[in-house]
């Protein structure tokens, strides 16, 4: 394995981790928060009970969400020293203030954690929300820097130097809404599912019913209504992708040629040779509405880039359609959950729907990691989007393999520790939570 | 502006030692207890830094983003040649900070503890060694740019006696400042009692540490006799830190753990300035003499500007909040048996 791939497949590990614990530290303090103001309210056991399991989940998520972050934040000296040299001072205004929401993050999460009984109730209970509203900052201000790498602003290239740089302007750049406000509605999604399904699945089981329906429902509500949110912020997306980064637009659909009434192109094989898809679902003009607004607006397809700025089509075509097939799955599964719980009780006790959730447990997550896919992969070969390429960036040390090898197995033997501990979490419910398994189910 | 930025970055530098530092502490002191106080121990020092663990954490963080924003030159050629060190660094940051939180959130007790604990004792030394490390390499003049060899360029970057000396006695400064932290937690006389019998040993290590430091140097030809003695300021923070101790070694019986703890942190704080006062502004020494200087190597003014005021900004936010985290959770006091 060259140095460069393995640099890329070391930053795209170390991402793809980290996105989903920092993800979950995010959202689950707003369901804990809210489990928390019920049993603040209507001092129901079960409800302080879901909270306290919950902040255990969030203790577990947050720490290892922080280390990986911390990896992160060495590891773009590590791997890209070149681009850090020139973008660090540009774009790192959204880092210093993330700084400091994250640093409010962890001071609020040590209240939180620790402050039971032992500072004023609804200061305490201010605390979690506090942890959930500086996560969500952070969140938003490093996806800030990541859209930079895809509008750069704030700055004038000339011969090679970085000029009269701006960092306010480079945080504000063109892309920092969309890429945020997708990700963020994304993170809820994903985590509202995710954890829905795995209460699901215990009541399927029949074990603390009453403890796990309370967690479904606050997951579940949250989950679904992101997830009816998220194809608006898609569309916004697409809209801005079109117009800044034709070069991805075109390998998220394979769109090979520049055209107006340009067709929507879902599944297929993409035939880079034959620059055609085969066997997909074309629904004419809808790509041109998409993009531009318009049925007949034109879409730059790949045959108007030079072959050596454009992104690997095949990852990103995929990668876009797991993402958009999943993503409308779960919009489809939280239609049914709303209609069940406004017209069709008798669908919340029955069991096919709990079935659904379990089934979709996995599914935000995959499309999370899908859409990260779609903006990395498809900014390729560029690391600051036309101004500096992804291998001119890369350290100069050999053996970058061997660092690759060594994080890949820390990664994953973290994955099945923290695995292995939630599943020690959820089953020990029963025993840590006695209060709840009293109740019978109603 | 360029000042505050660069007193930021000292500040945050000087905390993450003192705050991280008393928390590798807590590994580490764990890892030399006899099996028959460990328990008590490990309680103790959990109750003490559960709460703020988190967030001493962040001055490191702080501290690296200051460095890429303000001082990218420094930053990156540090990420290069010193590349191995700061994955080791990682990998213990990693490694304990998971840890930490598997060993007192798992929902079971049984095995996996006996697995999560080593790995905790360990990484808690081994982070600390390669942090001592990398600041001792920055300034040892063994960086070569001009190296095409992997081992010159990559290796004897970092491999030398001096820096290992620092990353002994930066250990050993963890584990000082951990045993003067819990002696003001102890809730009973005999645990008191044993934490300062401690700390007293802790002391004299720390200073045969520190005298390794010297003699590693001297054998490496590093000047760092005359850094420290060499001008006024450097010798006064020296003098002033070792009356500190002897007035430490007289209280240590005595029940007054805050004053403890602020010369402890007052003699931290004078070893850290006496060791970078006199190359200041250089902070990397290169082999051929170039050195990297925070004052030549800065970043544009609209960037150290716009840095300076977000640090400003963070730390109105950041340190009324950690200062009350610290007051409410640092308290003398049983944790109710609620949960």
């Amino acid at each position: 394995m060259d140095d460069f791939l393995a640099a890329r497949l070391q930053m795209a590990f170390s991402l793809g981790f980290h996105i989903v614990f920092a993800c979950i530290g995010m959202v689950m303090p707003f369901f804990m928060s809210l489990a928390h103001f019920y049993w603040l309210k209507t001092k129901n056991v079960v409800y302080r009970d879901v909270t306290k399991a919950w902040s255990k989940g969030v203790a577990i998520f947050f720490a290892t969400g922080a280390v990986s972050g911390t990896v992160l934040s060495f590891e773009l000296g590590l791997l890209w020293p070149k681009f850090m040299e020139h973008a660090g001072p540009i774009f790192g205004m959204p880092f210093s203030l993330e700084g400091t929401a994250f640093f409010i993050e962890a001071i609020a999460l040590g209240f939180y954690l620790y402050g039971w009984n032992r500072i004023n109730p609804w200061f305490h209970w201010a605390t979690g929300v506090v942890v959930g509203i500086s996560g969500l900052l952070s969140g938003i201000l490093v996806v800030a820097a990541n859209a930079w790498m895809n509008s750069p602003a704030g700055f004038d290239y000339i011969d090679g130097q970085y000029l009269n740089i701006d960092p306010i302007k480079a945080m504000f750049n063109d892309a920092w809404f969309s890429q945020a406000l997708h990700m963020t509605v994304a993170a809820f999604v994903s985590t509202g599912f995710a954890v829905a399904g795995v209460h699901a699945l215990m009541i399927l089981r029949g074990k603390n019913i009453a403890f796990h329906s309370k967690a479904f429902k606050i997951a579940a509500v949250f989950g679904t209504i992101a997830a009816c949110l998220q194809p608006i912020s898609g569309d916004i997306s697409a809209k801005d992708v079109a117009k800044r980064q034709p070069a991805k637009l075109a390998a998220m659909e394979a769109h090979f040629h520049t055209e107006r009434n340009a067709p929507l192109i879902i599944g297929g094989i993409p035939d880079t040779a034959g620059k055609k898809v085969d066997y997909a679902i074309k629904i004419p003009g809808l790509l041109s509405f998409m993009a531009t607004g318009d049925f007949n607006g034109e879409v730059k397809g790949l045959d108007s880039i030079p072959k050596e700025d454009q992104p690997p089509i095949g990852v990103t075509h995929y990668a876009f359609q797991i993402m958009v097939g999943l993503g409308m799955a779960m919009v489809g599964l939280a239609v049914l959950y709303f209609i069940a719980l406004w017209k069709k009780k008798q669908w919340l006790s029955s069991n096919w729907l709990l079935k659904l959730f379990v089934i979709a447990t996995p599914m935000g997550f995959i499309a999370l990691e899908a859409g990260w896919t779609v903006t990395e992969v498809g900014r390729q070969p560029w690391i600051i989007h036309g101004v500096m390429r992804t291998a001119d960036a890369v350290t100069p040390m050999p053996g970058i393999a061997y660092s690759f090898y060594l994080f890949t197995a820390v990664y994953i033997s973290l994955a099945v520790i923290v695995s292995l501990l939630l599943y020690r979490q959820i089953t020990m419910v029963g025993k840590l939570y006695d209060s709840s398994t009293k109740v019978p189910k109603s | 502006m360029i000042y505050v930025v660069i007193i930021f970055l000292w500040t945050a530098i000087l905390l993450y030692i003192l705050l991280g530092g008393a928390d590798f502490g807590a590994g580490i002191i764990e890892l030399f207890t006899s099996k028959g106080n460990k328990d008590r121990t490990r309680k103790t020092m959990y109750e003490a830094i559960g709460p703020i663990w988190e967030a001493n954490h962040m001055w490191l963080i702080i501290a690296i983003v200051i460095l890429f924003v303000g001082f990218p030159k420094i930053y990156t050629t540090v990420s290069v040649y010193l590349h191995i060190p700061l994955v080791c660094m990682l990998l213990g940051i990693i490694a304990r900070g998971t840890a930490f939180v598997f060993r007192n959130y798992d929902a079971v007790e049984d095995d996996m503890q006996k697995l999560y604990t080593p790995i905790f004792v360990y990484s808690s030394l081994i982070t600390p060694f390669f942090l001592g490390i990398i600041a001792a390499s920055s300034v040892s003049g063994r960086i070569d740019l001009l190296a095409n060899d992997f081992l010159s360029a990559y290796v004897f970057s970092w491999l030398n006696w001096f820096s290992i000396a620092v990353g002994i006695f930066t250990v050993s400064i963890c584990g000082f400042l951990a045993t003067i932290f819990i002696i003001g937690q102890t809730d009973n006389e005999s645990d008191r009692k044993h934490f300062t019998r401690k700390a007293r040993r802790t002391i004299f290590i720390v200073m045969g540490c520190g005298a390794l430091v010297f003699l590693a140097a001297y054998l490496e030809q590093i000047p760092l006799f005359n850094w420290i003695f060499g001008d006024t300021p450097g010798l006064i923070a020296i003098i002033a830190a070792s009356i500190s101790l002897v007035v430490m070694f007289f209280i240590l019986e005595r029940d007054k753990p805050i004053m403890l703890r602020l010369l402890a942190g007052f003699q931290v704080s004078m070893i850290l300035f006496a060791a970078t006062y006199s190359h200041f502004p250089d902070i990397v020494m290169l082999k051929n003499g170039a050195n990297l200087s925070l004052l030549t190597h800065q970043g544009q003014a609209k960037t150290i500007d716009s840095l300076a005021y977000a640090l400003l900004i963070g730390s109105i936010f950041i340190l009324p909040a950690l200062f009350y985290l610290i007051y409410v959770f640092t308290k003398r006091k049983e944790l109710p048996s609620d949960h």
